[in-house]
């Protein structure tokens, strides 16, 4: 069962990936460097499918990508926030990171609660109780459905976009 | 008819967009940096295909230039290698992306302009939409020369009334922050205008839309007018906001505010600076893309000019650029830093994010001219991070404790 890592409100990017632990690309250097100092419990204990639980303004800072790729190395199966920093969010759809904005979620789930979570329709199994959370909508959901942005660019251009965007 | 935002897009696209619309435009121009860039190359190679603009692309070598660590310098190799093959020849290693791209001319009213660096904001001081990407959108940008983007809605944030003793852009926008919180500007523009921003230079501009994305917001904008026409020696668009709507208009009496200090743990924990003066610091930096320009040394100069820094406090100075570096020596102000007891280090990002020189121990106290208070920016998770002006931070300087400028000015 994947459990949850919780974590608080305005958790920034310095905290999920450090300036100190970023200057490679190296993806199992930002694996091994995600929450370093915030939870160094969390490269050694996560599992496959895990998820994190966090507050508001999730993803704060800077824009650096280290951040969103960090947790996905992990093996994170999607992160729940009452709300995210606009650059983190993008960020991690671009990379098909599972982003899931939900109010009530981080007031009720305890860290190390058992979770399932259906990340493409927003739904949320945890403490006994159902929530439904706003998954990616848009271009972010189209981003999604192709896989992430890159995955979107090479199989159909921006054409694809602005067919569907301009009137 | 709408916001600069919206203005903006209008032209660029051809027609009438408002905010809520989602669009895909063209851009004017692409930064990454040297912790940014090698992420970007790598998206750019996925798609196979050449650069969109070899001129439009730009890379600068400043948070962590020159290199620490053999890691860093490898990265530096992968940008180096990649400009060499695709022809770009916009790479500076001369200083902050964002005070260096003003300097050369990237930046000019009515464009649009994206960056693998939050604080591309600051570009919005000359009047365009500049904004924050990751490093996959700008290679993706680096390929197309284009992005989507939501045509967001705007703040409009007044400000009227003459600044008291003390008090600058940095405090105006950290009282801002202060009312609006850490994400009150999520998604949205912010617009600076008033009497008080009109009468600033293009310095203090860039402070305002600097630090615009530390309240949330995805651009800050200033209007174009004589200042940012001089400024931009007449290159863009004259653009303007036209019968707009705005999302909230906030109102700022510059003649109320007293010098703001950004207490850890928090961008938004501002506190006037009687609260807290007098706490010890074990380290000053003056410099960064939010005031590190010459306007900002001639001020920490004008109070470190003939005193000595307290031994107890580590002062570090950066210059933002070189330009700015050469200005400074012209002016005296390097000296007088260096006569002063501080340490002046390259023009870059310095210790803004505790990456190379000048990072902080556990415990330390350090009060910092930069835009990040999170724990661990600048080093250690354990050290307390104060921001505010360089008035502030040269004044703290002097007395190796947080203290109010008005009284040594």
């Amino acid at each position: 069962m994947a459990r949850v890592y919780k974590l608080g409100d305005g958790v920034s990017t310095d905290t999920i990936m450090p300036g100190r632990y970023n200057v490679t690309t190296d993806r199992d250097a930002l694996r091994r460097g995600c929450l370093i100092e915030a939870r160094p419990d969390f490269v050694d204990t996560v599992r496959s499918g895990d998820v994190i639980v966090a507050g508001r303004n999730f993803g704060c800072g800077s824009s650096r990508e280290h951040a969103p790729l960090a947790i996905k190395q992990n093996g994170v199966a999607a992160v729940i926030a009452v709300s995210f920093a606009r650059i983190f969010y993008r960020n991690a759809v671009n990379i098909g990171l599972p982003v899931i904005r939900c109010a009530e979620l981080s007031e009720v789930v305890e860290d190390g609660d058992a979770v399932s979570v259906d990340a493409r329709r927003g739904v949320i199994h945890a403490a006994g109780r159902t929530f439904h959370g706003e998954p990616p909508s848009g271009v972010a959901l189209q981003i999604i459905e192709a896989g992430s942005l890159l995955d979107l660019v090479k199989s159909r251009g921006w054409s694809v976009l602005e067919e569907a965007h301009v009137p | 008819m709408g916001t600069l935002t919206e203005e903006i897009f209008s032209r660029r696209l051809g027609r009438r967009v408002a905010a809520g619309d989602t669009v895909v435009a063209g851009v004017d121009c692409a930064l990454a940096h040297d912790v940014t860039g090698p992420l970007a190359i790598e998206a750019f190679r996925q798609l196979d295909r050449p650069v969109w603009d070899a001129r439009r692309v730009v890379f600068t070598f400043d948070h962590v230039m020159p290199a620490n660590t053999v890691a860093a310098a490898e990265l530096h190799r992968t940008i180096r290698e990649f400009c060499a093959e695709h022809g770009v020849t916009n790479v500076f290693a001369e200083g902050i992306c964002h005070q260096v791209l003003v300097e050369k001319g990237f930046a000019a009213p009515g464009g649009i302009m994206v960056g693998a660096d939050s604080h591309s904001t600051t570009y919005g001081a000359l009047g365009c939409f500049a904004t924050g990407l990751g490093s996959t959108d700008i290679g993706v940008v680096f390929a197309t020369g284009r992005t989507w983007f939501r045509v967001p809605e705007t703040i409009r944030v007044e400000v009227h009334g003459a600044p008291g003793l003390g008090v600058y852009a940095k405090d105006i926008a950290l009282h801002v922050i202060r009312r609006l919180g850490a994400d009150g500007a999520d998604y949205c523009a912010v617009e600076w205008c008033g009497e008080t921003v009109t009468a600033m230079q293009m310095d203090e501009r860039l402070t305002l839309c600097n630090l615009s994305v530390d309240f949330g917001a995805k651009a800050g904008l200033i209007e174009p007018d004589a200042v940012t026409h001089e400024y931009a020696g007449g290159a863009g668009d004259d653009v303007h906001p036209h019968a707009a709507e705005y999302a909230i208009t906030l109102t700022v009496d510059a003649s109320s505010i007293r010098p703001q200090v950004s207490v850890h743990p928090a961008i938004d924990n501002v506190r006037d600076i009687d609260d807290v003066a007098g706490t010890p610091l074990d380290e000053v930096f003056i410099g960064s893309c939010t005031n590190g320009r010459l306007s900002d040394l001639a001020l920490a100069a004008s109070l470190l000019s003939g005193r000595q820094v307290d031994p107890r406090t580590r002062t570090v100075i950066v210059p933002s650029s070189r330009k700015v570096y050469l200005d400074a020596l012209e002016a005296g102000y390097i000296e007088t830093f260096v006569r002063a007891g501080a340490l002046v280090l390259n023009p870059g990002c310095g210790p803004c994010l505790g990456r190379q020189h000048g990072v902080v121990g556990p415990g330390e106290n350090v009060l910092s001219t930069s835009n990040r208070n999170y724990p661990g920016r600048m080093g250690s998770p354990d050290a307390r991070i104060y921001l505010a002006s360089p008035a502030v931070a040269a004044a703290s300087a002097l007395c190796g404790a947080i203290t109010d400028p008005g009284g040594l000015a």
